[in-house]
């Protein structure tokens, strides 16, 4: 039983196709980046999927049971993308008085389970105080906490970071890296370092389609192409003329410059580690750094929706 | 629905709306009797105008009974139209109706939820105000008759709960607070130019008032079973109504 399957799912807000035949298929205990530049219709599919929106068209399924038809809010737990609580409230009364018995968590369960959370989130010394005076980050870690309150198969979780400075952005990434193999994740970001560091599984939105979705691992495999970085010692210009030159040389797809880093991106793998660095070595500029370097997933998501 | 209820009473009391509404009608509900007995004496003691004692009645039961009845009436319609102009709406602003309705809740009892315990504060609100409004009227007047005073209060309770559902359905359809309290008050205008016309008036949910001040000073007119009818199924409509949109909105 998959923990999400969507088919043919369309969503038309008037003449805009938000989602354009939708097909995903989230395996359980994955965690899985829904990656996709702003509007491609990442937090269109979470709503369909928690029910706050319907399908223009298509079907979906959580954990086998049909959006729609039938309760599936049981199986899920969601944060929005900007969580919102009721801000006279407390961490601890939310989620022991409010969100546990809306699944019907007997008491006894809901404050041992909201102590747990609590303490996962990092939120216990400030589990008593009203939650208006939350930061952003603190706010997101709740969400998380109120999301797995029920202890739910799949977490749904709407760009959970992107609202986040930096410190704000680690704290929860590592609060997601910590639930993995306790719960499937699916979590829409258009942020691919996060989707790197904490995603298993990458399915890539673009103008309401999926255009591929795969391993992170077999991804970043199957579209690597090697780069080596170069890094020079010698002047803008100099550098920037030598990168010009050598752009379309055989051993060479591409070279494009960042102030004195040239990225050359290697058509031949092989023949460019024999003969490449007596290239670079011919150039006569003074080199700090020569390193072959992996392709980010950002490369092959800039790749895949350009095309 | 037990928890929606429970929050939605915590929120009323945290947020200071169960106060509000509370002491602005006990306020009416003290005052009104007081200011019926001695405006008129206060009034005479103004010196230096010719025959003004004359003109001046002397206050009766009946005065005390109006002055209670249209003060708190006057404000309790305009706390029904402040107090829930934001349930929907405003929820549906801030996010956090989102957050609920990802969870095993339906709308249906989200909405209800709302309605019962606003009706439920402004029915304290009501009583402690007919509390004060008994004694003072005993004290300075005469004593009423509990039973008929209660149904007076009970029918004028009828009648804002029709402004309380009007205003939640408003604020089902509207997509800012200010465009809700603005349809509620469009809805209450359209009622009050409406009952001008005495042949429909006296089915409007405003006839209740009048027909528990004849009950308390016991009057002998027509009973407005026509408008308690009236009052119920605008109450019924306006909630099915509210919740049918609901359930079709995109959240």
């Amino acid at each position: 039983m998959d923990a999400i399957r969507t088919e043919g799912l369309h969503k038309h807000f008037g003449p805009v196709h938000a989602l354009d035949g939708l097909d995903i298929t989230v395996t359980p205990g994955t965690v899985f980046g829904f990656l996709g530049p702003n509007g491609a219709g990442k937090t269109t599919t979470l709503r369909i999927l928690t029910g706050l929106a319907q399908a223009t068209a298509g079907r979906a399924w959580i954990m086998g049971q049909e959006v729609g038809k039938g309760e599936t809010r049981q199986h899920f737990g969601y944060l929005p993308d900007v969580p919102a609580y009721y801000g006279w409230m407390n961490a601890r009364e939310y989620l022991v008085d409010f969100v546990a018995p809306l699944f019907g968590l007997r008491p006894a369960d809901a404050r041992k389970r909201a102590d747990e959370l609590l303490a996962m989130a990092g939120l216990v010394d400030d589990a008593k105080r009203r939650i208006r005076g939350y930061s952003r980050g603190m706010r997101q870690r709740l969400g998380i906490a109120q999301a797995l309150m029920h202890r739910p198969s799949l977490l749904l979780l709407d760009e959970p970071v992107s609202a986040l400075d930096p410190l704000g952005r680690h704290e929860v990434l590592e609060f997601i890296a910590g639930l993995r193999g306790q719960v499937t994740i699916f979590m829409s970001t258009h942020i691919l370092n996060d989707v790197e560091r904490v995603c298993d599984t990458v399915g890539i939105l673009a103008k309401g389609r999926l255009i591929i979705q795969a391993g992170r691992e077999e991804l970043l495999e199957r579209y690597a192409q090697p780069v080596v970085e170069v890094d020079f010692d010698a002047g803008l210009d100099d550098v920037a003329a030598w990168a010009d030159s050598v752009a379309g040389h055989p051993l060479l797809s591409g070279a494009s410059v960042q102030g004195r880093v040239v990225h050359l991106a290697v058509s031949d793998a092989k023949e460019a580690k024999e003969n490449l660095l007596t290239l670079v070595a011919q150039a006569g500029l003074p080199v700090q750094r020569y390193q072959w370097v992996r392709p980010s997933l950002e490369d092959i998501f800039l790749r895949l929706v350009e095309q | 629905m037990i928890t929606l209820l429970k929050k939605e009473l915590r929120e009323q009391w945290r947020t200071y709306r169960f106060l509000i509404v509370v002491a602005i009608l006990l306020v009416f509900g003290l005052a009104s009797p007081l200011i019926a007995r001695y405006v008129p004496d206060i009034i005479r003691s103004i010196g230096g105008i010719e025959g003004l004692e004359q003109i001046i009645p002397t206050p009766t039961t009946a005065d005390a009974i109006d002055q209670y009845l249209k003060n708190c009436a006057q404000f309790g319609v305009i706390l029904a139209l402040l107090v829930p102009m934001g349930a929907i709406v405003g929820e549906k602003d801030r996010g956090t109706a989102a957050m609920v309705l990802s969870k095993p809740v339906s709308r249906a009892a989200f909405l209800l939820a709302k309605f019962v315990v606003a009706a439920l504060v402004f029915l304290i609100g009501i009583l402690l105000a007919a509390l004060g409004a008994y004694y003072y009227t005993g004290v300075l007047f005469e004593w009423l008759d509990v039973g008929q005073f209660a149904l007076l209060n009970l029918l004028f309770w009828l009648n804002l709960l029709v402004y309380l559902a009007l205003t939640i359905f408003a604020s089902t359809l509207a997509r800012s607070m200010v465009a809700a309290g603005g349809i509620g008050f469009g809805l209450f205008m359209l009622m009050w130019i409406v009952g001008i016309i005495p042949q429909v008036g006296k089915y409007l949910p405003d006839a209740l008032q009048g027909w528990g001040v004849q009950l308390v000073l016991g009057g002998t007119g027509d009973p407005a079973w026509g408008a308690v009818g009236v009052s119920l199924g605008l109450i019924v409509a306006a909630l099915v109504g509210a919740v049918v949109v609901f359930r079709r909105q995109e959240i």
